[in-house]
Formats: C-alpha cells, sequence, structure tokens
C-alpha cells in the first residue's frame, strides 16, 4: 500500500489520486453522487487512520446521512447509530475501551440538527474521541433540505427563495462552538473542493487523531463538502458553488488547538 | 452470612455491579434519582463508569455504546425519562444491542410503555416486575444475562416503594448459566482484516461479507422475539390450585395481594394469586390453565387498566375478569397512592365477590 505522503513535499512523481484505494475499504464501488465531496473526506480519514498504525486498534460510529452507506464498505469495526447520536455511542465505547481510537462520521444535518446537544455535551466531558464532520449545509440523503447549518442565503427545499434569517433564523458554526468549550482539544475545518485543500485536510484529520491519542480531550474536525444534487447545481460546479456559499461562513483553517494554546506565549 | 440494611436502590445497584455492569448512564427523576446517585459512588469503586448524562436520550446512547464493546451497561429513569428513550430502545432490539433499563417507576402506569413500547419496528422488551427487593436483587442480575442471552434490550420495572423501602438484604451474586460468545463486540481489532465487524439496524453486512439485509434481518429478529415469548414466560401462583377467585397482579402490588390472599385464605375465602413475574413475555397459558376453573378473576393494578388487556386475551372466558385496581397516586403525583394498602385491597377483592355466586 502507498500513500500520497502530505507531511512533507514529494519526493516521488505525483500519482494520481484516483489510482489507488486505501486498504480499509472493501471495495472503491459506492453509491454516492458523481462529484460528492464525501466519499473523498472519508477515504481521506482511512488514509490517517492506516498512517497512524490505527487499522486494528478503531472503531467508527455513523451517524446518517448519505456517507452511512460506507458503513458497508469501511474494513474497520463500526456502527450505525441512530441519528444525531454518535458522540454519545462513541462515549460508551470510549470509555469502555481507552486503547481504541474512536471516531465519528457525521453530516452537518446529523450533528448540528439532530445531535446538537450530544457534541456539546461529548466535548463538554472532554471526551478522548475525534468527530469528523462532513458539512455540505443540507439534508443530502433526504433530498436536499434545510439544516441548521444551511448559510443566509442558500436555496434548499424547503428555503427555495434561499435561507431568510427573519423567517429561517442564522446558522450554527459548531465549530466556533465547540472550540470556544473546555472540554474541546481541536478544532479545524478543511475542505476537498481542489487538491491543495485535500492535502491540507488530510493533516488536519491526522491532528486531529493525534490529540485523541495524546488524550487531550475532544477533536472535531469540520470538512466543507460538495453535494451538486441536494444544491441542484451542475456538478461541475460543486466545488465553486462551494466555496461561494459555506466557504464564506465557515472560514477554512486551524480553529484551536490546546496543544499549540500550552506553548509560551512570547 | 450478614444481612446488611439497604435502601432498595442501594440493594439494586449492588446487585447489577455483581452482575458485571461496567458502565450506568443515567438523569436524576424521582424515584429512580437513587439509582444514579448510588451507581456514581459505586460505579468507580469496582472499576466501572458512571455518566452523569445530559438527557436519557443521551444516556441511553452512551450505554448502547459501552454493551456494544461487549461490556455490560445500563440506563434508568422513569415513565417520561423512559418515553424518551423509546426510540433507543427499539434501536437496540433491532440491532441487538443487549442493554439493561431500570424503570423505577412512580407508579404502575408504565404497563404499557413496558410491553408495548413506543419505538419502530417489530419488537419487543423482556420486562421483568419484581415484587420486593429480595427478587429485584434477583432481577437486577437476571436482566443482564436474558440481554446477553439473547442481545436484547431488558427492562426491569420497580417503583417508589422497591427504591426507598430499607431491608436487611444478602446481595449475592447468581449463576444462571453459560452464555454465548460476545463474537460480535466492537474491540476495534478487527479493520483491514476483511472481516471487520458492524452493528447496524438495517443488517446490510458488508460488501465482504454480506448480510441478511432489512427483510431478513427483520424476519430473524421477528423469530428471536418469539422464541423468547415462547420460554421465558415467568410467574408466581399462590393458592391457584383450588382457587375460585384468582386475583391478577404484578410487581409490588403482587406482594400487597399475596399477603390479603394469605389472610382471606386463613378466614376460609376461596382465592389465589397468579401474578406475571415477566410482564413480557406474559405467562398467557400459565394464566389460562390456572384460571379455567375459577368463577372470577379479579385484576389489581394501580392504573387506569392496561395489563387488564393481556388478562382478557389469556383467560378462556374473558367474562370472567374484572378490574379491582385504578389510577391511585399520593398528594405529591411522585408515589403509589392509597390503594396500594392490605385494608382497601381486601374490601376491593370482598366486594366483587358479593353476587357472584
Ligand atoms: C430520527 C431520524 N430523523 C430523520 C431521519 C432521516 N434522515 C436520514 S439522513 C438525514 C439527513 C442527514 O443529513 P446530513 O447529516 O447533513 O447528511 P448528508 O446526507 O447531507 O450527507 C435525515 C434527516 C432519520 N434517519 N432519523
Ligand atoms: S446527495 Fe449530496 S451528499 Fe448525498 S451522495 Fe449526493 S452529492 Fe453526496
Ligand atoms: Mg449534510
Amino acid at each position: 500500500m502507498s500513500f500520497v505522503e502530505t507531511t512533507r513535499p514529494p519526493s516521488a512523481e505525483a500519482t494520481k489520486i484516483a489510482d489507488f484505494k486505501p486498504s480499509l475499504l472493501q471495495t472503491e464501488e459506492h453509491h454516492l453522487c458523481p462529484g460528492c465531496g464525501e466519499s473523498v473526506a472519508i477515504r481521506l480519514v482511512l488514509e490517517v487512520i492506516e498512517e497512524l498504525g490505527l487499522a486494528q486498534k478503531n472503531v467508527c460510529v455513523i451517524g446518517h446521512g448519505c456517507y452511512g452507506s460506507f458503513v458497508q464498505i469501511m474494513d474497520v469495526d463500526c456502527t450505525l447509530c441512530l441519528h444525531g447520536r454518535a458522540p454519545a455511542v462513541s462515549t460508551g465505547i470510549k470509555r469502555m475501551r481507552p486503547e481504541v481510537a474512536v471516531w465519528t462520521l457525521q453530516g452537518d444535518g446529523d450533528m448540528t440538527s439532530e445531535g446538537l446537544a450530544e457534541i456539546l455535551h461529548a466535548t463538554a466531558r472532554g471526551e478522548d474521541i475525534t468527530c469528523i464532520l462532513v458539512n455540505n449545509g443540507v439534508f443530502g440523503d433526504t433530498g436536499g433540505q434545510m439544516t441548521a447549518s444551511t448559510v443566509v442565503g442558500q436555496r434548499t427545499k424547503n428555503t427555495l427563495d434561499g435561507r431568510d434569517p427573519d423567517y429561517h433564523g442564522y446558522p450554527i458554526v459548531i465549530g466556533d462552538m465547540v472550540a470556544s468549550m473546555q472540554g474541546s482539544a481541536y478544532v479545524a475545518r478543511g475542505s476537498v473542493h481542489n487538491a491543495a485543500s485535500i492535502a491540507k485536510t488530510k493533516r488536519l484529520i491526522r491532528t486531529g487523531f493525534e490529540r485523541q491519542l495524546e488524550r487531550q480531550g475532544l477533536s472535531l474536525v469540520e470538512i466543507l463538502t460538495m453535494c451538486p444534487t441536494g444544491w441542484f447545481v451542475p456538478t461541475a460546479d460543486g466545488a465553486d458553488y462551494l466555496m461561494e456559499s459555506l466557504g464564506k461562513t465557515y472560514p477554512l483553517g486551524v480553529i484551536k488547538d490546546i496543544t499549540k494554546q500550552a506553548e509560551p506565549a512570547d | 452470612m450478614a444481612l446488611k440494611l439497604l435502601d432498595g436502590s442501594e440493594a439494586i445497584v449492588e446487585a447489577a455491579i455483581l452482575a458485571g455492569a461496567r458502565m450506568y448512564a443515567g438523569y436524576p427523576m424521582s424515584p429512580a434519582t437513587e439509582l444514579v446517585e448510588n451507581m456514581a459512588r459505586k460505579m468507580p469503586e469496582s472499576g466501572g463508569v458512571c455518566i452523569n448524562a445530559a438527557t436519557e436520550i443521551e444516556g441511553i446512547n452512551i450505554a448502547m455504546g459501552a454493551a456494544a464493546t461487549g461490556f455490560r451497561a445500563a440506563t434508568g429513569s422513569c415513565g417520561q425519562g423512559l418515553a424518551l428513550m423509546q426510540e433507543a430502545i427499539a434501536e437496540a432490539a433491532l440491532n441487538e444491542t443487549p442493554i439493561v433499563i431500570f424503570n423505577m417507576a412512580r407508579n404502575q402506569q408504565d404497563y404499557f410503555q413496558a410491553t408495548r413500547g413506543g419505538g419502530w419496528g417489530d419488537y419487543r422488551t423482556i420486562t421483568l416486575s419484581p415484587k420486593d427487593i429480595y427478587e429485584a436483587v434477583e432481577h437486577a442480575q437476571l436482566a443482564f444475562h436474558l440481554a446477553d442471552k439473547y442481545r436484547v434490550p431488558v427492562i426491569f420495572l420497580g417503583d417508589n416503594l422497591l427504591a426507598r423501602t430499607q431491608m436487611g438484604v444478602e446481595v449475592e451474586k447468581i449463576d444462571f448459566g453459560p452464555l454465548p460468545e460476545k463474537d460480535w463486540q466492537l474491540d476495534g481489532t478487527s479493520g483491514g482484516t476483511g472481516n471487520s465487524r458492524q452493528i447496524w439496524t438495517f443488517g446490510g453486512g458488508k460488501a465482504n461479507n454480506p448480510g441478511p439485509g432489512p427483510d431478513g434481518h427483520w424476519r430473524r429478529i421477528a423469530e428471536k422475539f418469539d422464541m423468547i415469548a415462547g420460554c421465558e414466560a415467568r410467574h408466581e401462583e399462590v393458592f391457584m390450585d383450588d382457587a375460585e377467585v384468582a386475583v391478577i397482579a404484578f410487581g409490588t402490588g403482587g406482594r400487597f395481594v399475596e399477603y390479603v390472599v394469605r389472610e382471606l385464605r386463613q378466614e376460609g375465602v376461596k382465592v389465589g394469586m397468579f401474578r406475571p413475574i415477566t410482564l413480557w413475555p406474559f405467562p398467557g397459558e400459565a394464566l389460562e390453565q390456572a384460571t379455567e376453573d375459577c368463577r372470577q378473576v379479579l385484576v389489581f393494578e394501580l392504573n387506569a387498566g392496561q395489563m387488564i388487556d393481556d388478562v382478557r386475551l389469556n383467560v378462556a372466558d374473558r367474562k370472567k375478569v374484572s378490574a379491582i385496581g385504578g389510577v391511585s397516586f399520593d398528594e405529591s403525583g411522585l408515589n403509589l397512592g392509597p390503594l396500594m394498602d392490605a385494608r382497601v385491597i381486601r374490601e376491593r377483592i370482598l366486594t366483587a365477590m358479593e353476587g357472584v355466586a
């Protein structure tokens, strides 16, 4: 198995990413739409798990969303839990098996709409888990409706003229909320709209898992993903649309890193 | 061995820990509050974890996560809290996660909630209903055993009398026999082997090893519950051999009725008691047989009439069945009411018998 090394500049000629599949996928066939960002995000997580030597030392807890279909193809021990409850289920797993890396795979609907209480309380308790949020600003799975993370002006099936704050309220910026809490160790936001962002996002995921292994508290890695189907835009326009819409409300970068904060500030 | 003077809640917690419970995730609600208090004290002492959950929904999901790793786990509350847990109870039944749910109820109004449930899908929940603290100590252990044996959620249905009465008890470990190995537990070690594990309500399996899918999975679950219904019903009979009048009661109500029945027998009244110990599976066949020669079947329960449905479904001549219980609370609305009184029960039995030859 060879990886695209992301911790230093490439020493060899570039490989076409699509030419290999992570070993933690049982098959490269999946059921997500063409142009969907979620499969790219999940692939990055699986690569990181393998690179960190966690293949036989991890459990994944998956929420309800399009990514849920990966419960059938990811070659890791996993459970697909109730909508929104992944951080709670992960808490139970991690407390019983602290030696195992426990991670959630959730969408914005799963985490910020149905499961807001669970992510916040898991953070407050400082659970040593890594939460992966694939944020596309819609309920993709049910056909493109508004979630708590849908940005102002964004058109969905139930905000036909765009999200109007006077009528629909404002989006919840979950990354900032989690970062503001004492129990979080690491919060970062990446994206998969182009090759550079994909490479950067992989580093964010890796750091998220490292903070868990160091038992620093909860890490949240939010990944902005394309959902051309749920946004009703042409597949090829997904990447641009992502940055024009979600990208403005959810700026990319590291929001909090407890290890860095602990360094002397001179 | 010396008896220890314990609150029911303390005894139940000791029994659960003795049974190997390693996780309790609960939220306070009277009269289940003492359970989470005692768990918070005693779990860490025994190497377990007690989480003060943010909600009952979070609590049961934490317990499910813990149970998914193979350790014994529980949650608890009373009626309203269990109402919030319904989605997860159904999920545990359908994805085969063995958890125990303690309902330290305020009354007997949760019979339908326990035996019918409010979750989705074709599932049932084994419900154990102890009559006193001694039986509660047994059931607190049996619940975990049955949960593991069948990979199902099990409800322990107690009440405030059980939770708060003090009794001299001996909490001893009970051996219920061997259990299947947990070859499904998520311990994280199977990744990348091609045989990684999965716990999933839809039974889809993995690309390498496809499962039966929803239809096949849910048929198998339904068959499992049929099988449990056929072999796990438990009940107790007192003087039913020659009883002309049967009184049916559950939980602590059964304990009170038993007292009255023994008293009436001494006076020559041919009355007996039949007490379902498992509310699901309901001991219907045994009830049918036991009441065959009775001229009256009286149902005593502290609610508007819930178990009486199961009694009518099973007694051969349902015209014999009548209710002698009713809704009965104390002034706070949190505790069993004045009907839970031997004198009142005695009066109700005798009144019901008057004029029925
Ligand atoms: C309790 C419950 N309510 C609603 C649903 C229906 N549901 C399934 S997936 C989904 C949307 C998930 O959205 P998100 O997490 O953003 O994932 P995406 O599909 O966008 O990847 C919803 C609402 C459900 N499965 N369970
Ligand atoms: S609907 Fe959106 S999130 Fe779902 S698979 Fe299609 S593109 Fe991806
Ligand atoms: Mg989404």
